[in-house]
């Protein structure tokens, strides 16, 4: 079981209370296609993906990286109990997609830029370490069901 | 991933437009780095405070970011022009190489903080690039 502290929960809400889930979500998947380009090879089927420009005008990843950050949501409203929300979607990742789950840190990274660029002077070290927390947790849960 | 005649354009042309803010990036980079990863502040129990924006983290994210413009500087031969830096590393302070991808990481987060728009998903493969070198020439005296 996770313990959060006040400020903790309060800052992973206000964070995504407050981002355009139209924007982070794309920007952050993207940018993990363009800074760690091996991670394309999970995404054969989404057309043009020969440099950034081509990635950052991508339909099909403006689209997956909704998916994602909607997806990020369950977690947010389901803090006290991330690994179970994450069981099934482990499971997707794991035995379905068969997603290397060290991609999710990477991912993970992308997210805390975009956020980072997003927020500001106001991702001030306290927030950073809220959300990096956060984050590691969905990590986690997504691994769980690995074997 | 050696660095690319274009990242090292990329590199040198970010790097000329925020130098001048070296000392404000590597303060916050450093702060956050001991907030956000505890475990590194192991390597200064010796400091009197390490709150962010100290006195100490203050003067020391200065001579880390000293440190990387020297490497931008010597970008094409790191190995070779960080080799007096690696060995403090390596048999002075002795830093697990890990850390070197923790403050890699720090760097990047205060970058995009306070160049949103410069920041541009190419700027930030090249710089994890470059950060990435320079952490390999930093760990070359190691073993």
């Amino acid at each position: 079981m996770v313990k959060w502290t006040d400020f903790e929960r309060a800052t992973i809400q206000d964070i995504f209370s407050k981002i355009d889930y139209e924007v982070v979500g794309p920007a952050a998947f993207s940018r993990c296609l363009i800074v760690y380009p091996w991670t394309q090879r999970y995404f054969g089927g989404f057309g043009n993906l020969y440099n950034a420009a081509a990635i950052t005008s991508n339909p099909k990843v403006a689209a997956h990286g909704k998916v994602v950050i909607v997806g990020l949501e369950k977690a947010v409203k389901n803090m006290d109990d991330i690994k179970t929300t994450y069981k099934d979607l482990s499971v997707l990742h794991s035995e379905k997609l068969q997603v290397d789950p060290d991609n999710f840190n990477l991912l993970a990274d992308c997210l805390t830029v975009v956020v980072a660029g997003q927020m500001g002077a106001a991702f001030t070290p306290e927030v950073h370490a809220a959300f990096q927390k956060f984050l590691a947790v969905v990590v986690a849960s997504l691994r769980k069901q690995y074997y | 991933m050696s660095l690319t005649a274009k990242n090292k354009d990329t590199i040198r042309t970010f790097w000329a437009k925020v130098s001048s803010n070296a000392e404000a990036i590597g303060a916050d980079a450093l702060s956050r780095m001991l907030v956000v990863y505890p475990q590194t502040k192991t390597y200064f129990s010796h400091w009197k405070d390490l709150s962010p924006g100290s006195a100490p983290v203050k003067k020391h994210g200065a001579t880390v970011m000293a440190g990387v413009a020297d490497a931008v500087a010597k970008i094409d031969n790191l190995t070779a022009g960080l080799l007096n830096l690696s060995e403090l590393h390596a048999f002075t302070l002795r830093v697990d190489p890990a850390n070197f991808k923790i403050l890699s990481h720090n760097i990047l987060v205060v970058l995009a903080i306070m160049f949103p728009s410069d920041f541009t998903p190419e700027v930030h493969v090249a710089m994890d690039k470059f950060l990435s070198a320079v952490a390999l020439a930093l760990s070359e005296k190691y073993r």
